[in-house]
């Protein structure tokens, strides 16, 4: 693996300089004792044990809840940074809703020949029950977390859409609120923008895209698969923030055209439903019918326009890493415009030549499956020994649909605070963004995942990574 | 109008019985600890009362060959198997909690955790071996604190009332339950009626309820079978005693009943069951079957329990 030095660290360069963003923040820094820098790091963890601010991990014997490590030390972003992130965030928004109501109607970019039938129509994310559905308002992706990376000062890639159901903003804006009990002083001294705003703008746009069934004000509630799935915390947090109600499946039912939930007075309807259930389970009816999560015929509901669920049935393909590698051509064709923010470089090992040279340089790159998410199942060659690259080959020879692989990124740096005093370690950073018939807002912020490791790249919580707070300057 | 999840509902009302059943279990450790202290011949039979008043007794039994002081507290405090020591309490208690986490305070949540965390810790401390006064006095602090957190944050509407409801279903079942244990050391028949063992068991009882220093209060000092029944089943002024607890239990059925404009069977089960408690005085439960009226009161309970789950539509 590559030496520290070459990496993009992004308070101090390629050098020992302090760059634009972090001069404010590195001399207050400078004047923070470091015992009470240790201390507030000590008080951050036992804030967040309280709270219960934790995660289960799958696959765990004994699946106690974890914490994620939180690092004091914030990521920051300049506002022109921001500006140029947010623009290139847009554009890639509405040509993902525009491609998912292009694929799910007429389906042109197909005809087109831009992107291979098979990868859409073959899809098991493709939804061919969406097919000549209309969301209310026309969205698709309600709720987004792009995932981007950094390789040096102008070099940002995408590296995930993640308009699924992204998790994380909790811990955005949990870690904001940890920073705001540590160290008040310094946001009276550098100009921060705000984010404590999300749950009403989630709440907004979750009420913007009524069915046709609401008359009122719209009921919303938060789906949750209940009190075991690894993102719990965060469904709890976001309905008692939003002060909505948090249901589970068996809350919920079909009661005269409307879906339901089960209250000490009655059925009640529901008009709004954020879920974070994935499409197949969502209707043991409808899709996987071993479902316990779901709601039988809540997807019936929904093309009846008698509930609106976000993000809409059929939204997952566009998580598809197969899919992923064409978003340039995709955004071309919807939008007219090169992309802003670059695609990572994606080999499709379903292509022979592709997975020939994958094959040859697989110490080299990352491989991911298709539909994976939370760096399950991945392979990162560098980092790999000899037998786990022998396995992974198998794997890879035996299905190449299921996989893509990519170049591992030089990703940069942030320094963590250690018991060895601060030391660089690899982010990569996941805005979020809502979006409503009207609007699409980035929230100035996001989740800063860290390898809390020196040298790994690898920032899932699911494999150990932490978090930081991530400050967007509010001016230059 | 409030139109709360009839699974929330559920949750607040088990995660205040599971609460509740903790702080019981450890009052009733408390009381088991200290008679093995200074009474250490009768130790085994006391041990024996406390488990069978926990209703584990049998459980106990099928992993320990006898009642002893050690086996009976790392059964009641720290066994995972045995659904009502103090940890599997806390464990279900915080459980419910983090499910109807919306609908409590944030300080009644950090409450809750916070003695799921501290307990734990202690467990894995082993402390219940090395320090157990220690770990039941801080079981009882934070049991409070989690207390006062409910009262002085929590609104008083619908969540707050199906709560209170589960506190006192459950607390008005381990009243009954102590004084069903050790009913036979309450009756005329009982050979050494005065006697000290009596009023040492006479005292253990009240220990149980937290009630000694009160009945003392109230009753100057004599101790009698008639009175410390009187005292547990029909004095409201004890917050512990079955009448205080179905005082409080119609009172908060007609809290609901004002706010959901609805009368439900709950409320006149409730009200013929404590129109039973109180038609009859001590002397005459004891005279007609202390055993019997306590059995029939569990029973009652426990279909009264049933009967709200059931007109709140805590299940599909």
């Amino acid at each position: 693996m590559a030496d520290g030095d070459d990496f993009f660290d992004e308070m101090h360069g390629y050098g020992n300089e302090v760059r634009a963003p972090y001069q404010a923040f590195h001399q207050l820094l400078s004047e923070i004792n470091p015992a009470r820098l240790k201390r507030q790091s000590h008080k951050a963890e036992e804030f967040f044990r309280r709270t219960g601010i934790t995660f289960n991990v799958y696959g765990e014997a004994d699946a106690e809840e974890r914490l994620i490590p939180f690092d004091l030390l914030p990521r920051i972003i300049s506002a022109k940074e921001w500006r140029m992130l947010t623009k290139g965030i847009e554009q890639r928004i509405k040509a993902l809703n525009a491609f998912l109501h292009d694929i799910y109607h007429r389906q042109e970019i197909l005809r087109a020949g831009r992107v291979p039938a098979a990868l859409i129509l073959e899809n098991e994310a493709f939804l061919s029950q969406m097919v000549g559905v209309d969301p209310p308002g026309g969205i698709y992706t309600h709720i987004v977390g792009t995932d981007l990376v950094r390789t040096g000062p102008n070099e940002f890639f995408v590296l995930e859409d993640n308009a699924r159901t992204p998790s994380g903003v909790s811990y955005m804006l949990e870690n904001r609120e940890t920073m705001l009990k540590m160290f008040p002083e310094l946001f009276s001294r550098v100009g921060v923008e705000t984010i404590s705003d999300y749950p009403s703008l989630l709440r907004k746009a979750l009420a913007a895209s009524a069915p046709a069934a609401c008359t009122g004000k719209p009921t919303i509630a938060v789906l949750t698969p209940g009190i075991h799935n690894s993102a719990y915390y965060e469904h709890a947090f976001l309905a008692d923030q939003m002060g909505v109600e948090l249901v589970e499946g068996h809350d919920l039912k079909v009661v005269d055209g409307r879906i339901c939930m089960r209250t000490t007075c009655g059925f009640e309807p529901i008009d709004v439903i954020y879920r974070r259930v994935d499409d197949e389970y969502l209707d043991p009816l409808n899709f996987n019918p071993d479902s316990l999560l779901g709601v039988p015929g809540i997807f019936d509901i929904y093309r009846a326009g008698g509930v609106t669920i976000t993000n809409a049935p059929g939204t997952g393909i566009s998580d598809d890493k197969a899919l992923y590698s064409y978003m340039p051509d995709i955004i071309e064709f919807y939008t007219g415009q090169k992309p802003l923010l670059k695609n990572v470089e994606t080999w499709r090992c379903s292509e022979p030549s592709s997975l020939q040279y994958v094959l040859d340089n697989l110490s080299d790159l990352v491989v991911k499956e298709v539909h994976g998410s939370g760096g399950y199942g991945m392979l990162v060659g560098p980092a790999a020994s000899k037998a786990e690259l022998e396995a992974f080959r198998k794997k890879l020879e035996a299905k190449p649909g299921n996989y893509i692989a990519q170049p591992t990124l030089a990703l940069s740096t942030v320094p963590i605070l250690t018991d060895a005093g601060l030391a660089p370690r690899h982010v990569d950073l996941r805005p979020f963004v809502l979006v409503s018939p009207q609007s699409i807002d980035v929230v100035p912020g996001g989740l800063t995942r860290v390898a809390m490791e020196a040298g790994s790249l690898v920032v899932n919580s699911s494999q150990g990574g932490g978090t930081k707070d991530t400050w967007v300057l509010s001016d230059e | 109008m409030n139109k709360m999840l009839g699974r929330t509902a559920s949750g607040l009302f088990w995660m205040m019985r599971y609460l509740e059943r903790f702080e019981n279990t450890a009052r009733l450790v408390d009381a088991g600890f200290r008679m093995s202290l200074t009474r250490a011949r009768t130790a085994e039979s006391e041990w024996e009362s406390v488990l069978t008043t926990a209703g584990t007794r049998d459980l106990y039994l099928q992993r320990h060959e006898q009642f002893n002081t050690g086996g009976a507290v790392d059964f009641l405090v720290a066994e995972k198997d045995n659904p009502s020591s103090l940890y599997s309490s806390i464990a279900a208690a915080r459980e419910n909690a983090r499910m109807t986490r919306t609908a409590l305070t944030r300080d009644v949540w950090e409450a809750i955790n916070e003695i799921w965390i501290q307990f734990k810790r202690d467990r894995e401390a082993n402390k219940h071996r090395t320090d157990l006064p220690d770990l039941l006095s801080s079981v009882r602090q934070q049991a409070a604190l989690v207390r006062g957190s409910i009262n002085g944050t929590m609104l008083r509407n619908d969540i707050f009332r199906f709560a209170v409801l589960g506190a006192l279903i459950e607390r008005a079942d381990n009243t009954a339950r102590i004084l069903d244990t050790k009913y036979y050391v309450l009756l005329p028949s009982s050979a050494s009626v005065g006697s000290s063992l009596d009023r040492v068991q006479w005292e253990m009882i009240l220990r149980s309820a937290s009630a000694e220093r009160s009945f003392h209060w109230l009753y100057g000092g004599e101790m009698s079978p008639s009175a410390i029944v009187e005292f547990l089943i029909h004095d409201v002024r004890l917050p512990r005693s079955i009448a205080y607890c179905y005082d409080e239990i119609i009172e908060t059925l007609s809290a609901l009943e004002r706010e959901y404009g609805r009368r439900t069977p709950a409320h006149d089960l409730a009200a013929s069951h404590e129109a039973h408690i109180t038609a009859s005085n001590s002397d005459a439960i004891i005279g007609s079957g202390l055993h019997e009226f306590l059995i029939d009161f569990i029973a009652r309970n426990a279909a009264l329990s049933s009967q709200i789950e059931q007109d709140y539509r805590f299940a599909s």
